[in-house]
Formats: structure tokens, C-alpha cells, sequence
């Protein structure tokens, strides 16, 4: 049967243009450098951009960890390599506080956005939703390449402000108001403030671009037989995260538009009350906690959009990789769901301590210690997925397994942190520290870690060096809880987060050999990313050949030919006849069929 | 037509792949999800006016004390021009509307017509809300005495006429301060959505969509020109009417 998926589209639509995206004939013209390389519409292309970007902001990112757990475990000693890095910033090899603070300001804002958002959500997203539900590509190319060129631009900006005389911004992540809005606040809230912003609005640009096209290509463009039910998880995730990101970013969008106008044009929405030098500060009536309620809106959000397409990329490996379907899948959607519903009414457990009414924070400790249901959920599927199946021990599946484990151990202590009382003690301390690097940044980087093991193959074909990844991962999972274990005990001693150096304080002297094992594991860590880079470059041009399914998958990316092309398969575009995990399903020689087998006179689709 | 058919579908095949299940285009799609993230951005910057006006109920200005000036006309006539602005907007969003429909019906002296005249309409919002700040701006010839900061940084007494940034004779800075940003960024929108009509328009005289053979792209800058108009309701409400 000729069948092509987009005519039928247009019939319902009503309008012609819809079939606009038929590929078969109009995409044969010349390919330049400039039009697949730098500015592709293609969403592979555009995936493999993403990827790049975030692999180098990563290795940014991470070496500015590592220069300040230098000085965190050896406060005032010399590194003469850091004068010969930083220069001036570090000056007799000596880390400059300053320059302290920027390196943790700007290693937040990169993890966070840079790489965990942009990196994560840009590649997989891009990636994988028009193959896993068989589409030609994104509903608008255009939008995806101007999505990838905003997140560049935003990179850019951020990277360059890492030069400016000042300093970039060093206010904390966070950026809260008045240290980032008075540039007379600190060197860093000059010049590099207003970079910080730029490059923010750049990212919100992207962000919102990528999603709405993620959002409308995974709604319209499914191919005939793609019911909902029967999408992969990864796919719910991608929509899930899209719809969040839609939902939070342009409340950033505003509380940054409100911080430029009180940097930059005198008015008073964040200021009251300031002394600056002895002066009174002639701004008054605003206050700063509204922009902490702005910011947060946001920013528990954010902390969801960067971990559910890692737990969505986690269940695609797992289900793959333990031979089995995945346990519960309408309970693993409607747990997607409601974590992302929940993590919108949460955000007030960032501001237990801010002076917020204490009723208020009562309410948000309940809503916050539900998100512990919707994510236990996730938890015990994954494990009940894992329960008596064949497990395919891949690099992916250890990252996936891994992934889970810090899901666990950072969430548990999630539960101490989302009671106010509780986190009275604990708040602004390594625990926090401790805590959401284990549940979003070790979580999403191993979820991403997976994507990358297990989809490189349909990124590159060619597959990556099994025995490289076994070592990368055993080395980064062992560090990542050296590094973020110790750190709970730290903050239960009550030693702060963001500060330079505790050495004025003698109860912490006993909790140095601490700081300095932390630091044995970040720089490990740091080392076995090398390992892995060097899998990663190494294989995409020298890499073994892949097959055209070389995980014996159910889902549709691994039908279309290895070799990229256009529109992704020649000819028509696959029917899909069942859900997407049926493994080992009895009766079938072998253990995976594919999504496009269709079902047996007598077989019941566990999809619907 | 496209909703006749999408109605007769089973809701299971309607979601069961190979169709819009909203029997729309990607881009109208987009356009009503892109609606609902800045919806997200104009609630916030309203819940942010609500908190400054509760905070600071007792040093709020009365509106109707503020904004009563009407073009060529003396006297105390409160709200009245910012009320003719905003009939002004809703008359422009049913000359939209009845542009999107004579596009429905591919007829396109009609949505010449009628989208020209939502420009103009959109042209004569801007320019009463550049007069509006204007008048918002001089203030009283009487003024305010006040309490400043001058050039050299020493706090002294001066009579303050209108309203700036830093100063508002008026009553609150922060007045001042969200009565700029928010009717200047729902402005920018309006601005925004002129240019987006006019480029339309432009396009319509070419007969781009003629040869198309649809005005879908009407409806799409229809759906931002509404959204735009209603948003000013909730500025007009919150802002001048509570």
C-alpha cells in the first residue's frame, strides 16, 4: 500500500500547505557547507549541534569546578597553574574571591541551562521526536534552526563574559536582586550582570522556540497508527518538558525584563531600603522577594525540565536493555504529568527562611513532599522493569541503572529539605548542595549520559567503544557519590554553601579532610570525562560501523536506514501497529518486535 | 469545513496518528501555544502590580486623580480617553475578525478592507498611548513638593511636575514605575501586531495568499491580535478600573 502520512493530514486540515512537507521531491537540490552543517534545518543536524555545544559548554563548566574545589580544600594555598589559567583572577596562584564567586555563579548557570536544559532537552528532543513517532522532521525547520542559533548565541554571550574587565556576573545562579541589580554591589554586577541577562533572554528565546515546535510536531505529526498511548515514554517526556518550559520560562522572561529596568533605568521594582557606602540608596518600595517568587515560578520548573527527559530517556534504555516492556506505562505518564504539575506549586520551598508567611511555606511543604508519590511511582517501575529481565549490561544500561540510584539517594533527602522546619537547619549549607547535585545534576547528566551511549549509533552510525564507556562509567558513578556523599555531612555541620573559605571558623577545621576528599573525587571525575570525550570524538569518525538496530529495539527510529537522509525514510513513511515495548512478548521468535510489525489476528496491543 | 470533519472522527482515531487531532496547522498550533507562554509573562508582571499596589495601598494614587486629560478638551474628565483607547482596540479586533472571515472565503478585497482598517485602528491605539504618557509624563503645572536627590547627590526639596522613573508627583514610584513597564511592554506588543498586520496586508494586496489559496496566515496574526486586545482589557481593569 502506497501510503504517505501527510496527504491525510492535509485533508483534515483543509488546507494545502500542510503537505508542504512532503520531502520526496523538493529536497533534492544542492547541498552547500553553510546550508547542512552550520545553518541546517534538519533535525538531526540540528540534534548533533546541540550535542556538540553541550558537550563543550560541559567541559567548561566542569573545569570551573574543579579550580574552585582547589580552593575549597586548600583555602590560600598556591597553584601557580591557576595564575597561568586566570591571570589576573588568580594571581600568585592564588584564586581570587571575586573570581570565586563568579566561577560558581557561572558553573550553575552552565550546568543548568547550558548543558542540563539546552544540551539535554535541545538533543534528545531534536533527535528523537520526529523518529520515534515518525515524522519527517519538526513541524517547523525553521524555528528548530533558529532555536539552535539563539542557544548558541546565548553560549556565546556567556562564554565571552567570562573576559570583561569586572568579571562576569557572581551573584549566585540565582542572580537575586539587590546584589545583581546595584552594579556598585560587586565587581561582577556590572558589565557581566547585564551579559548574564542578555545571554538569558537569548536562552528563553530558544527555549520557547524548541518547545513550541516540540510540543506541535509531537500533537500533529504522528504517523498513522502513533495513537498517544502508544508513544514511547521518552516521547511523553519530550511533551511533558516542552509544556513546562512553555509554562515557566516566561516568567523568567519577566523577572529579568523587571531586574534590566532596575539596573538600567532607575526604577524600584526589586530595591527598598539600601545603604550603600553609609548612603541611603534613593530607590524605594520594591521588594526583592518578589523577585525570588518570579525567579522560583520558574525555577523549580526548570529543575523538572532538566530531569524529565533524562527519567524518559531512562525508561527507553531500561525497558530496551532488561528485554522486558516497562512496567506500568500509563502510570509512568500519568507520573510524568504529575510531577509536572506539581513541580508549577512548589516553588515557595526555595524560600522557607526568605520571611515568607509560615503558613505559606506550610502549604508548600505539602504540596512539595507530594512530588514524592508521582516520583516513588517512577521509581519502583523502573525497578519492577528491571525484576527477572534479561539484562543487556551496555554502557547506556549502566547509566540508566546509575541514573535511578541517584534519583533515589538525592531524593530521599529532597524530603528532609521540602519540610520547613527541617530546612531551617540546613538551608544555604552543602546539604542543599549535596543534595540537588545528586537529584537533578548527576540524575539528568547519567539520563543524558544513556541517551548519548544508547542513540549515538542513530546520531553518527557508528557505535561508540564498549569498554571505554564501561570505564567512564564506573569511574564518574564512584566519583559523582565521592563528591556529592561527603557534602551532606558538611552541610549537617552546618558549613555555608558560597563561601569562599571557612577557615575563619574553627568548628569547621575537623571537616577540612572532607573538603579535600570531595575535591580527590571532583578531579577523578573531571579525568574520566576525558575518557569519554576522547570515546565520543574517536568514534564519530572512527568508531565500529553500526548495524541498522544494533540494540534490538522496538521503536521506529531504528527502521529508517543508518545513513542520514532527508525526511528521514525513503519512501513512506512507516504505520505503526503497537505500542512500543513489546519485548520478549511469547510467540514471536524474537525477543523485540518492532512497532511496525503489525498485530496478529489473535494478539491485543498493550498500547490501547 | 475542517471542523465539520474533525467532529464526525471518533476521538480514538482522532488521536490514533496520521491526523491533526485538532484539525488545525502546525503553525496556528504554535501560535495558540506561544499565546499561552506569554499570557504567563503578562500574569506575572500583573500579580507583580497587585503585591506593590497591596503593599503600598495607602501611598497609591487615585486613578481617576490621574489620568483625566482629554485631547483639545479642559476639565476633569477621569478615564474617559484611556476608555474611548480601549473601545478603540475591541472595534479593531471585530474589524479582525471579519478580515479572518472574508479570508475564509478567499475574498480579498474584503480582508483588505478589513485588515486595513485593524491597522488603523492598531496606529490609533499607539498614538493615544503616546499622548497618554505624554500628558502622564509634564504632569501639573502646580507639581509636587518633594523631597530629591540633585546632581550633586544632596538630598534636598523640589517641586516635581508628572512622572519618571525615579519621580512621581502623583503618588508612588512604583506607580510610575509599572504603569511604564506594562503598558510600554503590552505597547510593544501592539506595535508588534501593527507590523505583523501590515506585513499581512502587504502580502494579501500581492496576492501571495491568493495564489496560496488559503488566508490562514490572517487567522494567525488574528489569534496574536486578539490575544493582544484581551490582555489590554486585563491591563485596562487592573491598572485604571480597580
Amino acid at each position: 500500500m502506497e501510503y504517505t502520512h501527510q496527504p491525510e493530514a492535509g485533508q483534515v486540515q483543509g488546507h494545502a500547505h500542510a503537505s508542504s512537507h512532503e520531502f520526496d521531491d523538493e529536497h533534492h537540490h544542492a547541498e552547500t557547507f553553510w546550508s547542512k552543517y552550520v545553518f541546517s534545518q534538519d533535525h538531526k543536524m540540528i540534534s548533533k549541534q546541540f550535542l556538540v555545544t553541550a558537550v563543550i559548554m560541559g567541559v567548561l563548566g566542569m573545569l570551573m569546578s574543579v579550580i574552585f574545589r582547589l580552593q575549597l580544600a586548600w583555602p590560600g594555598q598556591s597553584f601557580p597553574i591557576l595564575e597561568t589559567i586566570l591571570g589576573k583572577w588568580g594571581k600568585d596562584g592564588i584564586l581570587d574571591p571575586n573570581f570565586y564567586l563568579a566561577l560558581v555563579t557561572i558553573h550553575g548557570t552552565i550546568m543548568v541551562f547550558f548543558v542540563l536544559t539546552g544540551g539535554l532537552s535541545g538533543t534528545f528532543s531534536n533527535l528523537l521526536i520526529p523518529f520515534q513517532i515518525g515524522a519527517r522532521d519538526m513541524a517547523s525547520g525553521f524555528l528548530n534552526m533558529l532555536s539552535y542559533w539563539f542557544f548558541f548565541a546565548s553560549c556565546l554571550v556567556m562564554f565571552l563574559s567570562l573576559f570583561i574587565e569586572a568579571g562576569p556576573a557572581s551573584g549566585g545562579w540565582t542572580v537575586y536582586p539587590p546584589l545583581s541589580a546595584l552594579p556598585q554591589a560587586m565587581s561582577g554586577s556590572g558589565l557581566g550582570m547585564t551579559m548574564w541577562l542578555i545571554s538569558m533572554a537569548l536562552f528563553i528565546a530558544s527555549s520557547l522556540l524548541g518547545s513550541l515546535n516540540y510540543i506541535v510536531t509531537i500533537l500533529n505529526l504522528r504517523t498513522k497508527g502513533m495513537s498517544m498511548t502508544r508513544m514511547p515514554l521518552t516521547i511523553w517526556a519530550f511533551l511533558v518538558t516542552a509544556i513546562l518550559g512553555v509554562l515557566s520560562f516566561p516568567v523568567l522572561f519577566a523577572a529579568a525584563l523587571l531586574l534590566i529596568f532596575d539596573r538600567s533605568f532607575g526604577t524600584s521594582f526589586y530595591l527598598s531600603d539600601i545603604y550603600i557606602g553609609g548612603m541611603a540608596l534613593e530607590r524605594n518600595g520594591g521588594s526583592p522577594i518578589l523577585y525570588e517568587h518570579l525567579f522560583w515560578f520558574l525555577g523549580h520548573p526548570e529543575v523538572y525540565i532538566v530531569l524529565l527527559p533524562a527519567l524518559g530517556l531512562t525508561s527507553e534504555v531500561i525497558a530496551t536493555n532488561a528485554r522486558k516492556p516497562i512496567f506500568g506505562y500509563r502510570a509512568m505518564v500519568a507520573s510524568l504529568m504529575a510531577i509536572a504539575f506539581l513541580s508549577i506549586i512548589v516553588w515557595g520551598h526555595h524560600m522557607f527562611i526568605s520571611g515568607m508567611n509560615p503558613f505559606l511555606g506550610s502549604v508548600f511543604v505539602f504540596t512539595t513532599l507530594l512530588v514524592a508519590i508521582p516520583s516513588a511511582v517512577k521509581v519502583f517501575n523502573y525497578i519492577t522493569t528491571l525484576w527477572k529481565g534479561n539484562i543487556h549490561f551496555t554502557p547506556a544500561m549502566m547509566y540508566a541503572i546509575g541514573m535511578v540510584s541517584f534519583f533515589i539517594s538525592g531524593g530521599v533527602t529532597g524530603i528532609i529539605l521540602g519540610d520547613s522546619a527541617l530546612d531551617i537547619n540546613v538551608h544555604d549549607t552543602y546539604f542543599v548542595v549535596g543534595h540537588f547535585h545528586l537529584v537533578m545534576g548527576s540524575a539528568a547528566i547519567f539520563g543524558m549520559f544513556a541517551g548519548v551511549y544508547h542513540w549515538f549509533p542513530r546520531m553518527y552510525g557508528r557505535m561508540m567503544n564498549k569498554k571505554l564507556g564501561y570505564a567512564h562509567f564506573w569511574l564518574t558513578f564512584i566519583s559523582a557519590y565521592g563528591v556529592f556523599f561527603p557534602m551532606h555531612f558538611l552541610g549537617l555541620a552546618g558549613v555555608p554553601r558560597r563561601y569562599y573559605t571557612n577557615t575563619e571558623f574553627p568548628l569547621f577545621d575537623n571537616l577540612v579532610d572532607i573538603n579535600v576528599l570531595v575535591t580527590s573525587f571532583a578531579i577523578l571525575a573531571a579525568v574520566a570525562q576525558a575518557i569519554f570525550l576522547f570515546n565520543f570524538f574517536y568514534s564519530i569518525f572512527k568508531g565500529q560501523k553500526s548495524p541498522q538496530n544494533p540494540w534490538h529495539s522496538n521503536t521506529l527510529e531504528w527502521t529508517a536506514p543508518v545513513e542520514h537522509i532527508h525526511g528521514n525514510w525513503p519512501g513512506a513513511i512507516p504505520e505503526v501497529h503497537r505500542w512500543a515495548y513489546d519485548y520478549s512478548k511469547p510467540g514471536y521468535e524474537e525477543d523485540y518486535v518492532l512497532q511496525t510489525v503489525p498485530l496478529r489476528p489473535d494478539e491485543k496491543d498493550e498500547g490501547h | 469545513m475542517s471542523q465539520s470533519a474533525s467532529l464526525e472522527m471518533p476521538v480514538k482515531k482522532l488521536w490514533g496518528g496520521g491526523t491533526s487531532p485538532f484539525g488545525t496547522s502546525y503553525g496556528k498550533l504554535m501560535m495558540w501555544f506561544f499565546l499561552i507562554s506569554d499570557a504567563f509573562t503578562f500574569s506575572s508582571l500583573l500579580i507583580s502590580l497587585g503585591y506593590a499596589r497591596y503593599v503600598h495601598a495607602d501611598a497609591w494614587p487615585v486613578v481617576e486623580n490621574v489620568f483625566y486629560h482629554f485631547p483639545f478638551v479642559h476639565g476633569h474628565l477621569p478615564l474617559l480617553y484611556v476608555g474611548l483607547m480601549t473601545f478603540i482596540l475591541i472595534i479593531s479586533s471585530v474589524t479582525m475578525v471579519l478580515a479572518v472571515d472574508a479570508g475564509h472565503t478567499n475574498n480579498k478585497k474584503g480582508v483588505l478592507f478589513w485588515l486595513g482598517l485593524t491597522v488603523i485602528g492598531g496606529l490609533v491605539f499607539l498614538s493615544s498611548q503616546a499622548w497618554e504618557w505624554y500628558t502622564f509624563i509634564v504632569g501639573n503645572p502646580e507639581g509636587k513638593l518633594m523631597q530629591i536627590v540633585n546632581a550633586e547627590g544632596q538630598t534636598v526639596m523640589a517641586t516635581v511636575h508628572g512622572a519618571n522613573l525615579q519621580y512621581n508627583e502623583y503618588g508612588h514610584t512604583l506607580f510610575a514605575n509599572f504603569f511604564f513597564f506594562i503598558t510600554g511592554f503590552h505597547g510593544f506588543h501592539v506595535f508588534t501586531g501593527v507590523l505583523l498586520n501590515a506585513i499581512v496586508w502587504i502580502q494579501a494586496y500581492n496576492g501571495v495568499f491568493e495564489r496560496r489559496g488559503h488566508y490562514e496566515m490572517v487567522e494567525k496574526v488574528g489569534l496574536y491580535w486578539h490575544f493582544v486586545d484581551l490582555v489590554w482589557v486585563f491591563v485596562f481593569t487592573f491598572f485604571y478600573l480597580l
